[in-house]
């Protein structure tokens, strides 16, 4: 059996290795380039003392083209695999009648299927996450800089999460086959189903999966700081504290004993501390920054920024537990295949 | 001995439509068995019962004496060439020799190799390129080559032409003089299978409506001709299978085990066509219709 899988999976693997060799000489040519950009940019060095934002914001000027095509091609190859790998393996069988042929060899439908599914997952689960590596690699130099792997779509294009969307991706398709028995609309639900499970647990599920750290800042130590008047009220306003490689879930700024504070509260408690700031001299002028300097530090006596976040520690265990996610799933639907080929294709 | 396929009031429901019910059988060992019925009668359903593509939903069915299970023992034992005889359009003749060959562990590589030099076919040749009449073929030799000791045929000479039809059958006749193998094939059109077979089954309307040797069928079945006389007055074991009335004459197509002596009746014997069609139109109520469906495809 394992000679007819491969026979009748050998092209597609050609393709896919053709492919990998392709985007791994791209990017060793041009990833090598790029590191030794990142290197004489001076960033390693500013990095000891202090601010580097000008000349970080030159280092992401390079390979833009490439750096904004990478991303959504990566995310774009579980969802091929799926289509083109996992869709057809029982559609394209039962569509085209060959099934009868392959279920009357003297080999039980059920090792029929497990020596297909066997070879198309692991191919697709080593396809997915070498491309995944080789580009988790390539934005290396970039990441240290714009600090953000958290964010959804910097986050599935790393790491070891590939895996577990290749799985599932593949083993959604052979699910829609078997139920479906046409390639077409077979391809179009695996189509479906990926966006939209990725969708979920992208901004449902992953945000709960562990618990945030909390973390309460002075105003003083968070940038932006501001207010907005309202003929309800005024409303104060932060930034997020810089915290490398985190990821800020909320912030909400609050009095000292955890409450949100009322914009009538806010107005009487600026009109009482910073009436230079309050009675601004007209529209569009800024107030001086000294008195602003002032008004924060007043604020901070009261207010301070509530934040919850997840530190960068927690990085690999995200990427663990989204991974074994879409890993149960794809195991869940494989087996529920098997069952429907022994028991529903009858 | 044990019968080669053996069905008691087996069925198969699909929804709430009885694809075949309360189907009972009984086939020996060594036969050349003709399964006929219109389209969509159930022949395919009964096929695929016995190879195990399909479960009954009620009744059992036994293949040389086993239940039908999915098991590469089972498997191994029963040859099978589906309607259209699918092959992997992409793969060449040669990687269908092989696949028989890394599925089946009695393969005869021998045979298999023969078979498709006596075609003259290509073995470079892609499938997807063969004509109907080589894919048939190549099926069939994929079937024979895994030594089973039943073979199922559906429809296989259905979309050939005459020629190629009449080389594939002689195919088939070749193997169940070299191998011992019993054959069911199934066809809509009984010409075809009339040369080859030496057991009817004819399925119409889901039920089996007819079982036995052809022999066996064809002396027990007389077609009477006289004066207009009503069917029911026919002596006790003569039964009617089919009665047509002009003013002054009846025909009538009987089922008799007693020669027919009264002197009104001209008594002449039946085809297997005349038989297979009488018993179809009973079945399907088509009555006199001159062109019934199943007749259509000629």
């Amino acid at each position: 059996m394992i000679w007819l899988a491969w026979r009748q999976f050998r092209l597609q693997a050609a393709v896919a290795l053709f492919a990998l060799v392709l985007t791994a000489v791209l990017l060793a040519v041009t990833g090598a380039h790029l590191r030794d950009l990142y290197d004489a940019s001076g960033i390693t060095t500013c990095r000891a003392h202090g601010d580097c934002a000008a000349l970080e914001s030159v280092f992401l000027t390079h390979e833009t083209l490439l750096r904004n095509l990478l991303g959504p091609a990566l995310l774009a190859i579980p969802a091929l695999l799926g289509l083109f790998w996992g869709a057809p393996l029982l559609a394209r069988e039962l569509e085209s009648g060959t099934y009868r042929l392959a279920w009357t060899q003297s080999i039980t439908r059920t090792r029929w299927l497990a020596v297909k599914a066997t070879l198309v997952g692991v191919a697709s689960i080593a396809v997915a996450e070498l491309f995944s590596l080789m580009v988790s690699w390539w934005f290396s130099p970039v990441d240290k800089v714009s600090m953000n792997r958290f964010t959804p779509g910097i986050f599935d294009e790393r790491g070891i999460v590939a895996i577990g969307y290749a799985a599932f991706a593949v083993a959604l398709g052979v699910t829609a086959g078997a139920i479906i028995r046409k390639t077409l609309p077979a391809m179009a639900t695996t189509l479906i189903g990926f966006v939209g499970l990725r969708l979920f647990v992208s901004y449902v599920v992953r945000p709960n999966l562990i618990s945030p750290t909390h973390l309460s800042a002075p105003l003083g130590t968070v940038p932006d700081v501001g207010f907005a008047a309202a003929p309800s009220g005024t409303t104060l306003m932060a930034g997020n504290p810089s915290i490398a490689n985190a990821w800020i879930q909320s912030n909400r700024i609050v009095k000292a004993g955890g409450q949100a504070p009322s914009g009538q509260y806010v107005h009487r408690f600026l009109g009482q501390h910073c009436p230079n700031i309050v009675e601004a001299p007209s529209a569009g002028s800024r107030p001086a920054p000294a008195a602003f300097k002032e008004c924060i530090a007043q604020l901070s006596t009261t207010f301070h920024e509530a934040v919850s976040y997840q530190p960068a520690s927690n990085y690999w265990p995200f990427q663990a537990y989204e991974t074994l996610i879409f890993l149960g799933l794809a195991l869940v639907l494989i087996g529920f295949s098997f069952w429907w080929v022994r028991e529903r294709i009858t | 001995m044990t019968p080669v396929l053996q069905a008691d009031r087996l069925g198969k429901r699909y929804g709430r439509r009885w694809a075949l019910r309360d189907c009972t059988l009984d086939i020996p060992v060594g036969r050349v068995v003709a399964l006929v019925g219109p389209n969509g009668a159930g022949k395919t359903t009964l096929l695929h019962l016995a190879v195990g593509l399909l479960q009954p939903t009620s009744g059992t069915i036994e293949v040389l004496g086993e239940r039908v299970v999915d098991t590469p023992a089972q498997l191994g034992r029963v040859g099978f060439v589906a309607q259209e005889t699918p092959v992997y359009p992409t793969l060449s003749v040669a990687d269908h020799l092989r696949l028989g060959a890394h599925l089946n562990p009695d393969w005869d590589r021998r045979v298999a190799e023969e078979r498709i030099q006596q075609l003259q076919l290509d073995p470079t040749q892609r499938a997807g390129s063969l004509s109907g009449g080589q894919r048939a073929q190549l099926a069939l030799a994929l079937a024979v080559a895994k030594r089973p000791r039943l073979l199922l045929l559906d429809e296989p000479v259905a979309s050939l032409d005459p020629l190629a039809r009449r080389e594939f059958l002689q195919g088939l006749m070749e193997i169940t003089s070299e191998q011992e193998v019993s054959v069911v094939l199934s066809s809509h059109l009984v010409a075809d299978l009339e040369r080859v077979c030496d057991y009817l089954v004819l399925v119409a309307a889901s039920r089996i409506q007819l079982a036995g040797e052809v022999e066996e069928l064809l002396a027990s079945h007389r077609r009477l001709t006289g004066p207009r006389r009503d069917a029911a007055s026919l002596p006790a074991g003569q039964q009617v299978i089919e009665a047509s009335h002009t003013d002054r004459q009846s025909t009538l197509l009987v089922r008799t085990e007693e020669p027919i002596h009264d002197p009104a009746w001209l008594v002449e014997e039946v085809s297997v066509e005349d038989l297979v069609l009488a018993y179809m139109r009973g079945a399907t109520g088509a009555g006199h219709d001159p062109s019934p469906v199943w007749g259509a495809k000629r």
